[in-house]
């Protein structure tokens, strides 16, 4: 039996058997439900909208595959593939900078700040204009790339122990180098590839196909139940090393672990659609405000992060002369949100 | 308490390291402008270069010699100095080990200047645009001042550095936007966006050469404020010292040398973090020797590692800047690790 009780004001819901409870969070389920209905629109929007609008009727035909081979190819080839890459990127993105930022407590500890995102950049820039690695194909060069990027930031980090401020900044200071590198190749480049490089860089869903997201579906079906497993560690970690530590919860493990976590999300969405800036940071910080909890709730900022990529590449794709890379428009709409967020940030911590 | 200084106060090298460090400077610094003169995609000994600086003619050695090589090395060593004087600057101003224009989001608001008077605007001359690079400049390093400083604690070394990054990523996503919109620009500026000392001949040297040397004696002007900074405001505050005053006065120095020598140059790192900490091992913690050796160190360290980029990667060349990150990066990890920035 499901049994609700009701403690120090919060109701918890009790499974059966003896390990299974949790708090029961109103607000959160409240929030959550908002932004599947939002996501699923978004959804729908970017395959039905384009420059030939279809009816939900004729994408639902095509989709069942009982509708005429040119608007089957513009739905099943060109719009859903674009659409799920730019929902889950969004996913990935929003939720891998609620777990970076719940873990270091702070919320600009993003991928995009920490250098990360830089390193994916530079694997896959290599891959457009140098052939490197080419048969691997660029969005798995670009998870390589973060992966190795991440490995080498915590491992100059570590001394006796990662601290979150060192990993900070040996990340910044390691993105300078990493920009340095792409800096090089598009000046080596051909005008051609440095424009791709470029629109990559910026992040990007145009001409998104099966070939991205296949990877992206692979990446996500093994992260995502790690996450579950993980992810109820973080209220924990949350607390403080000391309290942590305290409470028999092996610290460094589960920040491992956690950095793992968000590090493979991150790449894993950059490999399919390029570094889209701000989303990792911004979509936590609202989730957290729209859900009222303490720390960054990952699985609401997952979801908003899914809205926030349709939405900014609706805008890529309409509001301009010609389209731009969905990077620039969350850039631009993320720069004032960013200073806002900066001056909160530093008004609450002290280090 | 002061930052940069805590661990060797009390410890001043003997004046002789400060002797042994000027020769030894002036010796490199010498090297590097003949070497910088004769490397190249083509070898000129060392030998002739003299005849052909007095003597130009109208032959081919001549025009690398003059038109090429000399506008070059000019141009590294007075931006070498400026980003390292820049950077010792900002490690006095905000009593951070970690300052440095680069990573404080100056040269960021600078190149983003630049971008919008050249892209936008379409001004072309250098004393029109040099504007715009030195308000972006002024603008990034106060937003990244002010949002550092607020909530307890003030600006302290971590704070400062994230809201650099993130000041940094935002400028730096605001102007790929406008190369976006325009690509034929994106072909101009990669060139630019990379740091490098080419493409740049003398007339422009000449003409950056005022505001360096401006920005450079405003520097020196303050050093003695930041010494007095560095025991704290309020000591500052009761020796006498307007620290308000002496804030402005340095980031006016730092605007017009990290403005000037983007503007020039394209952003380059590390340059200002990696000099005055080395500098500050000769001279000890005086600011005004800190400055006047790093505008000595500044320009070797920017000249060798341009000649270093020559010849790595023959027959291509590798930018300035790309080679000052690879070299300057064991060196702000190893900064990282030796201390504990907390304390700071």
């Amino acid at each position: 039996m499901v049994a609700i009780t009701s403690f120090a004001g919060r109701k918890a819901v009790r499974f059966p058997g003896k390990q299974l409870s949790a708090v029961l969070h109103p607000r959160l389920i409240l929030v959550c439900s908002i932004l599947i209905v939002t996501t699923l629109t978004m959804f729908v929007l970017e395959l039905t909208y384009g420059d030939v609008a279809l009816p939900v009727g004729d994408v639902l035909a095509a989709l069942t595959g009982s509708a005429d081979a040119g608007t089957t190819l513009i739905v099943t080839d060109l719009r859903l593939p674009r659409a799920l890459v730019g929902v889950l990127v969004g996913l990935a993105f929003g939720m891998s900078g609620a777990i970076m930022q719940s873990l270091t407590r702070n919320p600009l500890a993003s991928p995009d700040i920490i250098g990360i995102t830089e390193g994916t950049s530079l694997f896959a820039v290599a891959a457009i204009v140098l052939g490197f690695g080419k048969s691997l194909g660029i969005p798995l060069m670009a998870l390589l790339g973060g992966l190795t990027s991440a490995t080498l930031i915590y491992t100059l980090a570590w001394k006796r122990g990662a601290s979150g401020y060192r990993i900070v900044l040996t990340g910044i200071g390691l993105s300078a180098v990493f920009a340095a590198g792409v800096q090089y190749m598009l000046v080596t480049a051909d005008f051609w590839d440095a424009v791709n490089a470029t629109v990559w860089i910026n992040g990007s869903l145009y001409a998104r196909g099966w070939s991205h997201l296949t990877p992206l579906l692979i990446g996500l079906a093994i992260l995502l139940p790690l996450a579950v497993l993980i992810l109820r560690r973080l209220p924990v970690l949350q607390l403080g090393d000391e309290v942590a530590i305290g409470l028999g919860v092996p610290v460094q493990f589960y920040r491992f672990a956690l950095i793992g976590l968000s590090v493979g999300l991150v790449s894993v969405g950059t490999a399919a659609a390029g570094p889209i800036l701000f989303v990792g940071l911004i979509a936590p910080q609202i989730a957290k405000r729209m859900a009222g909890t303490v720390g960054e709730p990952p699985l609401t900022s997952g979801l908003l992060g899914a809205t926030l990529v349709p939405v900014s590449d609706m805008i890529a794709r309409f509001a301009f002369p010609s389209e731009l890379p969905v990077g620039v428009v969350t850039g631009l709409l993320g720069a004032p949100f960013l200073l806002w967020l900066l001056a909160k940030a530093n008004r609450r911590s002290n280090a | 308490m002061s930052v940069v200084t805590a661990d060797r106060v009390g410890a001043a090298p003997p004046g002789s390291r400060k002797a042994i460090g000027l020769v030894a400077g002036v010796v490199l610094l010498l090297a590097a402008i003949v070497l910088s003169i004769a490397v190249g995609s083509r070898w000129i000994p060392p030998a002739q270069i003299w005849n052909l600086l007095l003597h130009p003619d109208d032959g081919e050695l001549s025009a690398i010699v003059n038109g090429l090589r000399v506008p070059r090395t000019i141009l590294g060593l007075a931006a070498g100095a400026a980003l390292a004087v820049s950077g010792a600057v900002m490690q006095g101003l905000t009593r951070n080990p970690l300052g440095d224009p680069s990573l404080l989001g100056t040269s960021a608001g600078a190149g983003f200047g630049v971008i919008v008077s050249l892209n936008v605007i379409g001004l072309t001359s250098f004393y029109s645009y040099i504007w715009f690079g030195f308000a972006g400049a002024l603008i990034a390093t106060v937003l990244v001042y002010y949002m550092a400083s607020i909530g307890r604690g003030g600006p302290t070394p971590v704070k400062l550095a994230l809201s650099g990054a993130a000041i940094q990523v935002l400028f730096i996503s605001m102007g790929s936007t406008l190369l976006l919109l325009n690509r034929v620009s994106l072909e101009r500026y990669r060139f630019w966006l990379v740091g490098a000392l080419t493409g740049v001949n003398m007339s422009v040297v000449l003409q950056v050469l005022p505001v360096l040397l401006i920005g450079l004696v405003l520097a020196l002007l303050t050093a003695p404020g930041l010494n007095a900074l560095a025991l704290g405001d309020d000591v500052a505050t009761s020796l006498g010292r307007n620290v308000g005053l002496i804030r402005i006065q340095g980031a006016l120095a730092v605007t017009l040398l990290t403005g000037a020598a983007t503007a020039v140059c394209g952003p380059i790192v590390f340059v200002g973090l990696v000099i005055p900490h080395a500098v500050r091992q000769l001279t000890g913690v005086d600011n005004r020797w800190v400055i006047a050796y790093s505008t000595l160190y500044g320009s070797v360290l920017l000249l060798l590692a341009d000649i270093l980029g020559r010849i790595v990667a023959r027959p291509v060349e590798v930018q300035v800047g790309i080679v000052v990150a690879f070299v300057g990066v064991p060196f702000f990890i190893a900064l990282i690790r030796r201390r504990r920035l907390a304390e700071l």
